[in-house]
């Protein structure tokens, strides 16, 4: 595939990750109401459900996979660029090193996406096609959040996440070829307000859970 | 202020040939003044290799002011060395301290091979080139000046994009070896201009296409390119030819066979 098609297909499932985040975090965000889970719960039982919203499921599903495994080639083809790489090195007097490192941080996000998918979306999707029913996603979150270890993988997946919004909001943007002055200053602000907030809100969810604080 | 009074230690990257192994060799140099060309400190070098008999350093350079682009040295990790916008015949020893060590690289990439030393094949540019960067009807006579009406905007945004000389550093900086700043300054210029129109298209499918087959890397926008740049060649030709490219293959139809045409 042409390099262009490459990079447009990855800002287009980026910004459909980053909706898909937004979604995701808004409904994790009602654990913070402090009502037992009780919306949190009515709101994950309406998404896990509905089935219009259970056929979206299915695209998200591939636009992940699209987007890592896009990902993936254009991190291989890059580095086949340059066999032989230099001894000196001066990066950081022209570029963030978090936007020469996408891919190494793509793969973290992978990582931890495997791991928390293994915490609750394949548990609970098992559980409805075996049962029909869904698991206690609150006492579910509560128990896992209960083990320090995974709070601090949690934390490390949302620095990840941070990282890789910083410059992946704004890149998408120009790998879609919107760059121009009258918009730009509102998407650099939209994309670093966004990759600071949603990774926070979500690191948020198991630190105020190890601590006790939402009940 | 002339006096050579600097004493620095070059880390020279030296290679016989495009198959063998380089490495680099430190050479001590002395007497260097502030108010040389980073160039001028190589001749200075290179007679002294050669009045001990040994073989000079091979570099490329041609106008020694900044409108060639064949200067090309990776100085100290940095694309033409430690200033912004300039080339390595435009930078001076002033921009270094008495007792440095300096590290100096060719350009490297698998679509920039080495030939020597510093000096690397940079024909892959004039292949793209050769793919649709110009425009292929005769212009004739010079026209009457206002001929062609177009908005000042798109004339500085086509000057500014034709301002690339082609020196490689884009792709020599960027992590990813992407020859996307140059790809876009040469698909820009014409894309903006309406002398450009007529091919717009085809010269954008043709040379994005030559691009990937010389294997550059692809773009991840870390913006390095822009920064480094002699002729500050902007981002946003970057975006404009993902636009032009887009909007290209999106709207190209199948060939047929019109017959007739002009022999
Ligand atoms: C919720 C999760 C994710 C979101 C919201 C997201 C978002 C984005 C965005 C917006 C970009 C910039 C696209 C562009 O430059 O055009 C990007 C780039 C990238 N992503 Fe992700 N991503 C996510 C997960 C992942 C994962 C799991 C991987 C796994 C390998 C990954 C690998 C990459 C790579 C390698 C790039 C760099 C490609 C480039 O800069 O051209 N991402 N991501
Ligand atoms: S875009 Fe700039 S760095 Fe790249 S070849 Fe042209 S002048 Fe050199
Ligand atoms: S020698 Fe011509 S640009 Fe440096």
């Amino acid at each position: 595939m042409i390099s262009i098609w490459k990079k447009v297909v990855m800002g287009l499932t980026g910004l459909f990750l980053i909706s898909f985040l937004v979604v995701h975090c808004g409904i994790n965000s009602l654990i913070f109401l402090n009502d037992g889970g009780k919306t949190f719960e009515a709101a994950g039982h309406f998404m896990g459900t509905n089935p219009v919203i259970r056929i979206m499921e299915i695209g998200l599903v591939i636009g992940f996979l699209i987007h890592i495994i896009d990902g993936f080639v254009l991190w291989y083809q890059n580095t086949k660029a340059r066999p032989q790489k230099y001894k000196a090195k001066g990066g950081s007097a022209n570029s963030t090193w978090y936007s020469r490192s996408m891919g190494l941080l793509g793969t973290l996000l992978l990582l931890f996406l495997i791991l928390h998918t293994a915490d609750f979306w394949i548990p609970n999707r098992a559980n409805q096609f075996t049962t029909g029913h869904e698991l206690p996603l609150f006492e579910r979150m509560k128990n896992i959040f209960s083990q320090p270890l995974w709070v601090v993988l949690y934390v490390l997946g949302c620095i990840s996440l941070f990282w890789h919004l910083l410059h992946g909001f704004r890149s998408a943007f120009q790998s879609l070829g919107i760059n121009h002055s009258k918009y730009n200053p509102i998407i650099k602000i939209a994309g670093t307000g966004f990759a600071i907030i949603c990774p926070f809100v979500f690191a948020m969810m198991p630190i105020t859970m190890f601590f006790g604080w939402i009940k | 202020m002339s006096a050579g009074n600097m004493n620095l230690t070059l880390k020279v990257w030296r290679q016989k040939n495009t198959h063998s192994e380089g490495k680099l060799v430190t050479y001590p140099i002395s007497g260097i003044s502030p108010d040389m060309s980073f160039l001028e400190m190589i001749d200075v070098l290179n007679e002294e290799l050669i009045n001990k008999g040994q073989e000079p350093v091979a570099f490329d350079h041609d106008c020694r002011e900044g409108i060639c682009g064949m200067c090309s040295m990776y100085i100290n990790g940095r694309a033409h060395g430690p200033k912004r916008a300039i080339t390595t015949c435009q930078l001076h020893m002033r921009s270094f301290k008495d007792g440095d060590t300096i590290v100096i690289e060719p350009w490297k990439a698998k679509s920039f091979p080495i030939i020597k030393d510093l000096v690397v094949d940079r024909t892959a540019f004039d292949r793209i080139i050769a793919k649709g960067g110009y425009i292929s009807v005769n212009t004739g006579s010079v026209k009457d000046a206002n001929n062609i009406p177009i908005p000042k905007d798109k004339v500085d945004e086509a000057l500014e994009a034709a301002a690339c000389i082609g020196c490689g550093a884009c792709v020599a900086t960027c992590v990813n070896s992407s020859a996307m700043l140059f790809v876009s300054a040469k698909i820009s210029q014409l894309a903006l201009l309406p002398q450009g129109q007529p091919e717009r298209n085809s010269r954008v499918l043709s040379m994005v296409e030559q691009m990937d087959h010389e294997g550059f890397g692809n773009c991840t926008n870390t913006g390095a390119c822009e920064v480094e740049c002699p002729k500050e060649i902007s981002l946003e030709n970057i975006a404009r030819m993902n636009r032009e490219f887009v909007m290209a293959s999106l709207t190209k139809k199948k060939k047929k066979n019109t017959g007739g045409g002009a022999g």
